[in-house]
């Protein structure tokens, strides 16, 4: 038997259970207009990891985790594998279209490969944090997360945006970034545009980074094959693509994963995508910090701070 | 615990009453979007846990939320361009929550039926007494907002005790979605009052096909078709019924929705096709069908 607590509602009323964001209806809202009168910002994302050999998935394992007894040499190098060789044919794909990305970066790769975090840097990609490593994840019931947050920082350059390992956060989390100086997080999945969260007494914007248009939970997550991949990014295009007309700007996330799309079998599919997408007129390929002052500056033009 | 839910008896596929429905149609089809709310922070239910991850499980719980903001009017929007209204399989806190959603729903004339409070409130090891407030609760909170009469049920996250069909026929409930055994509606045996299921089917659920089963979202497309295909056919014997169960939350994603439209398009370009509600298969079935199917029934005797 339960209490009759369970059929207790305290929550229940107009908005949201929770006071991180208001509730607001994506077609509702101010059509936004982007640099040059494009139709869709195109954010590409390219996640750069690193999943140490005595990986413990506390308090989950993330996708992509080592998964045989220690040491599990295969699926550890089949990751590094992004780092070394991977990384490369991405930034080979993107370069051929002027496409810079945003490179959520965990700190073990900045401190182990400088020099990849130079070769970035030098390209004006955007450096977002993405955590310590894909064995820290954050959560509630987490010892000192305060300075985890500090040692994932300092290992970067000056960055403006995270993204938590897996997605994962505890109840203070934002509050923590913020109060860290970050001014856009990637881990909610509940929006096509960008909109603003309340953390640590000021505003905190969620990106739309998707969960979904993601090259490892298809492929790996889901089993797809890359042209099945390739078909869902050119039909999440398409849509949006199509939306942009009546609702106004569009983003749209790609996620990349070096060590799931830099295969030499997949990066093809990759190129197929980018053609597909490039050859539109009105796209917009930018860094999600260039996207998001876009965005704020429109706001701010419309007298509308909270969409 | 029993060994059979003692819901049903036994009748065999093709040796049945001829199902007509109206104006001759071979399939009576259906598309119910599951309008759902899924708290961040739920009580705990000793049977079942609501996040995969630890709570706040802010991945999933924002992938649910993206349903009520963006993929709720897309998915919508693409059933008004084939002629489709929907039965919503509605969390009635929705109605509190999001009244603008609610809104959308009855503005089009669409059925609102119960899919419980929250998504995050399971109906295991509830009382009698409790589940009655349940059911209740969802009784008066779609009066309020639609003005509709509550006619069905789909429990909480397909969560139950043993009296659950009981109580939703005593309370004046016509028809339960929660019984897969059949692509035809059927008499549910119940302590008192007349109870039809009526086929929602997990195969075509995109939460099933898309979330479970993994499959493409073109590939999606594909086996809808397939099911009416075939449903259609058989339909010109007895009459069938096909249901599509949707989750604005997976459905509404854009890489996901153009497939589903040419599919829906697909099944409501046929002619012999009654573009219904659940709860206006539940009645034909109700007034025309419901004896006969219970007279030819077969009584199942266990071992």
């Amino acid at each position: 038997m339960i209490s009759d607590d369970y059929l207790k509602y305290p929550k229940r009323r107009r908005g949201m259970d929770h006071e991180r964001y208001d509730w607001s209806i994506l077609p509702r809202r101010e059509p936004i207009k982007w640099p040059g009168g494009a139709r869709l910002a195109l954010w590409v994302t390219v996640s750069l990891q690193w999943f140490p050999l005595d990986m413990k998935g506390q308090p989950f394992k993330p996708l992509g985790a080592l998964q045989t007894a220690y040491p599990d040499l295969r699926h550890y190098t089949l990751r590094d594998y992004g780092n070394r060789v991977g990384i490369f044919r991405v930034i080979k794909a993107l370069e051929r279209h002027g496409i810079r990305a945003s490179a959520p970066t965990n700190a073990a790769v900045a401190v182990r490969y400088p020099s990849l975090l130079e070769d970035l840097t030098s390209l004006n990609w955007e450096i977002v944090a993405h955590g310590l490593d894909m064995d820290h994840l954050h959560y509630e019931g987490m010892a000192d997360e305060r300075s985890l947050v500090t040692k994932s920082l300092e290992k970067l350059p000056k960055v403006r945006g995270w993204l938590s390992p897996a997605k994962s956060e505890s109840k203070q989390t934002l509050d923590l970034l913020a109060e860290a100086g970050i001014e856009y997080v990637c881990d909610w999945v509940n929006d096509d545009m960008p909109y603003e969260m309340r953390a640590g007494g000021r505003t905190l914007w969620a990106m739309p980074h998707s969960g979904d248009i993601d090259d490892a939970q298809i492929m790996i997550g889901n089993r797809h094959n890359e042209d099945e991949w390739r078909d869902q990014m050119i039909d999440q295009f398409e849509l949006l693509y199509d939306e942009s007309t009546v609702q106004g700007g569009r983003m749209m996330s790609l996620s990349l994963h070096p060590w799931v799309i830099g295969q030499p079998y997949r990066i093809g599919s990759l190129e197929e995508v980018l053609s597909r997408i490039m050859r539109q007129p009105g796209v917009w390929p930018a860094t999600g910090a260039e996207i998001l002052d876009a965005f704020k500056a429109q706001r701010t033009a419309q007298g509308t701070s909270r969409a | 615990m029993k060994r059979d839910p003692g819901l049903y008896d036994y009748l065999p596929y093709g040796k049945r009453p001829r199902i007509e429905w109206p104006n001759g149609a071979r399939v009576a089809f259906w598309v119910a979007p599951n309008i759902e709310f899924y708290e961040l922070e739920p009580p705990k239910n000793p049977s079942r846990t609501s996040w995969a991850r630890p709570v706040p499980d802010v991945l999933n719980y924002a992938y649910r939320d993206y349903g009520n903001r963006a993929g709720f009017w897309r998915m919508a929007e693409a059933m008004d361009r084939c002629g489709m209204r929907g039965s919503v399989s509605l969390n009635v806190a929705v109605c509190d929550h999001h009244p603008e959603v609610i809104e959308a729903c009855v503005k089009r004339g669409w059925e609102l039926y119960s899919h419980g409070t929250y998504n995050t409130r399971y109906t295991f090891n509830m009382s009698e007494e409790q589940e009655r407030a349940l059911i209740q609760d969802s009784i008066d909170t779609i009066r309020k907002h639609s003005g509709q009469k509550l006619d069905g049920w789909l429990a909480p996250a397909l969560t139950y005790t043993d009296r659950t069909l009981d109580l939703v026929a005593e309370m004046g409930l016509t028809y339960v979605c929660d019984l897969f055994h059949d692509d035809q509606p059927g008499p549910v045996k119940v302590r008192t009052g007349r109870l039809v299921s009526i086929p929602y089917s997990l195969e075509m659920n995109d939460a099933i096909s898309l979330s479970v089963n993994l499959v493409t979202p073109r590939h999606y497309g594909e086996i809808i078709k397939r099911q009416f295909d075939r449903l259609y056919a058989e339909g010109a014997e007895s009459g069938t019924v096909m249901c599509i169960p949707l989750h604005p939350y997976l459905i509404g994603q854009p890489y996901r929705l153009k497939a589903f439209e040419e599919a829906l398009g697909y099944i409501t370009g046929h002619d012999k096709v009654w573009l219904a509600t659940g709860r206006e298969i539940a009645k034909h079935f109700a007034d025309n069908y419901y004896d006969a199917f219970a007279r030819a029934s077969q009584p199942v005797h266990d071992l």
